[in-house]
């Protein structure tokens, strides 16, 4: 089991090195000087000799390998810089936002698992009726729905037309009223795709042989599916919640823009309208940083939960 | 799965038929001008004239919606050839020749995949800037790692095949062999991955435009129009809904196609999506 984590751990040192590459050579390609834009904001004008010597003090003169460098020792210690905007630290800003993201994250995982779990059972129960027509052809709309349209739709349902939910904003403390709409927007994309899996995992798991074993043994339905084809339908679920995170956090920048809610995505659109340059690195950086870890988490529980997969390994 | 049956593939190829027609066409069929500012005809309800009213600028709603399909299908046919090209060209090249040139290749390809799809087009837009060109290279720069992967693992699951050891034999170039053996056993996948790639840039394409930060205004594109109604949903929900319909109809179309493309030209994922 180490030598597996160690092995993957390992195989990550190079794509590692390579994300930050491409994250730094985008920076660098950025119009505009770095050490203007911070000394006067984007739109101020500034003393050339003070920025030329603000410039050469803060290294922004040096050749680019040398700041690419700097910036990743300083990166592996945690230190991404400060915002240009705020003048806060940038992983400070992160954090704080992505608690945010993950909260929505979250409640959006549930909603979709309400909705797709059932669906994708009864859809591979019930193959090729009714149920799973409609189902299915749900699923496929769900995922062609751009979910800011969904987010209005839902405004204008639920906050504008019945009054029962606010339009947007995070409450005092993201108040749970205010988490329903964008976390319904995000859950029902998910489900949409989730819905699918669930159904061709069932699929697979009823095709096998216990579960003919089970019917023959006299066992009523409702045990055979929920006993024995959920139970190993579920393995594949693992994956669905890394997918399914995935998912959630790539329509995070839409909606959480729309629902003004202060999660990454927010914290990364307001950057790219400010050109808070340190900040969209630092976002970048962390997030594919945290989707690797997050692959791996997949991979090693895949590893611990499939005899078979160790099996191989050890021998 | 027998969602994409005939009739699904055939209502997809009909939709994208009217909206190539209508992007041919869409001089002769828009009633107005779609660019053209008429602030005394601003947020008009739908009626004969304008038959879905008009935006906060006193636009036809209608022809903007009808331009809007030109640009549409131009950034997702756009994107997806040019991240296929890449991809098939960098995939088949880690493939076939392998060793070091594929370790380096597909390790460049994890690191791209590291990256949540969105937030990588959001930074490349946010270091490059806005605009159509830098948005269809930020959706350029998400897409190619697909078609790196699949091309390149057929290419490894077809290496060793008898055809590929006769035209060694007979002394025909790496080139040749991968032009005239590899690259039409690798098209279907790729055309079964480009038909729903179409519909993954076109709703990449609107959501950057609604963020502002794609297709610039006046230029007419769904999802810019949709930013545009954002102040006015609650008085014209209409100019928020329809170019949403547009874009969930056009999308679904891209989608039943490839679905259905897929159930004839790939039946390796057919069987398991279908168990």
């Amino acid at each position: 089991m180490l030598s597996f984590i160690l092995r993957r751990l390992l195989l990550l040192l190079p794509v590692l090195l390579l994300v930050s590459i491409i994250s730094f050579s985008l920076f660098c390609l950025a119009p505009g000087d770095p050490a203007e834009i911070l000394l006067t904001g984007p739109m101020g004008t500034a003393d050339p000799a003070t920025v030329q010597e603000f410039r050469h003090k803060a290294g922004f003169d040096d050749p680019p390998q040398i700041q690419y460098l700097r910036w990743l020792s300083r990166a592996v210690r945690g230190d991404l810089g400060y915002s240009y905007i705020t003048g806060e630290k940038v992983l400070d800003e992160i954090l704080h936002s992505f608690r945010s993201t993950l909260r929505l994250a979250l409640a959006s995982l549930v909603i979709s698992f309400m909705i797709s779990v059932p669906i994708g059972i009864m859809s591979a129960v019930k193959r090729e009726s009714m149920f799973d027509c409609l189902g299915m052809a749900l699923a496929l709309l769900g995922v062609s729905v751009p979910n800011f349209w969904l987010a209005y739709l839902l405004i204008i349902a639920f906050a504008l037309r019945l009054d029962i939910l606010p339009v947007a904003g995070y409450g005092s403390n993201g108040d749970f009223e205010h988490l329903i709409l964008p976390a319904l927007t995000l859950g029902i994309s998910a489900a949409a795709i989730t819905s699918r899996v669930m159904r061709a995992s069932m699929l697979e798991a009823l095709s096998q042989d216990y579960i003919l074993a089970a019917r023959a043994r006299g066992l009523h339905e409702r045990s055979v599916v929920l006993g024995h084809a959920l139970r190993n339908a579920l393995l594949p679920v693992i994956t669905v919640v890394g997918l399914n995170f995935t998912y959630l956090l790539n329509g995070s920048p839409v909606v959480e823009t729309i629902f003004a809610w202060p999660g990454i995505g927010n914290l990364m659109t307001y950057s790219i309208y400010d050109r808070d340059y340190p900040v969209i690195l630092g976002c970048m950086l962390f997030l594919a940083v945290l989707f690797l870890a997050l692959n791996l988490l997949v991979d090693i529980c895949y590893y611990y939960l499939n005899p078979r997969l160790r099996h191989e390994a050890e021998h | 799965m027998k969602l994409s049956t005939d009739r699904g593939c055939k209502l997809a190829i009909l939709i994208i038929a009217c909206l190539v027609l209508g992007a041919l066409l869409a001089g002769w069929i828009a009633p107005h001008d779609p660019e053209k500012a008429m602030p005394e005809l601003r947020l008009k309800s739908p009626d004969w004239e304008y038959p879905l009213g008009t935006d906060h600028l006193g636009r036809c709603i209608f022809s903007r919606m009808i331009f809007g399909i030109r640009m549409s299908l131009l950034i997702g046919v756009g994107v997806v050839l040019f991240s296929a090209i890449l991809g098939i060209f960098l995939g088949g090249t880690a493939g076939y020749f392998g060793g070091i040139l594929d370790e380096t290749i597909m390790r460049v390809v994890d690191a791209f995949l590291a990256f949540p799809s969105i937030f990588l087009a959001l930074a490349v837009i946010g270091f490059l800037g806005s605009g159509l060109t830098n948005m269809m290279l930020s959706l350029i720069l998400v897409e190619w790692t697909g078609y790196a992967r699949l091309v390149r693992s057929i290419i490894l699951s077809l290496k060793g095949g008898e055809f590929l050891e006769a035209a060694m034999s007979l002394g025909a170039s790496d080139q040749y062999i991968l032009r005239k053996h590899l690259l039409p056993n690798v098209m279907p996948q790729v055309l079964v991955m480009a038909t729903l790639g179409v519909g993954y840039a076109i709703l990449g394409a609107a959501s950057l435009s609604f963020l502002g930060l794609g297709v610039q205004p006046p230029t007419p594109e769904w999802g810019s129009m949709m930013n545009d109604a954002r102040p006015f949903v609650r008085a014209e929900p209409q100019m928020m809904i329809f170019p949403g319909i547009a874009i969930t109809i056009t999308v679904l179309a891209f989608n039943l196609l490839g679905e259905g493309l897929r159930e004839r030209l790939d039946p390796r994922s057919n069987i398991k999506m279908d168990l």
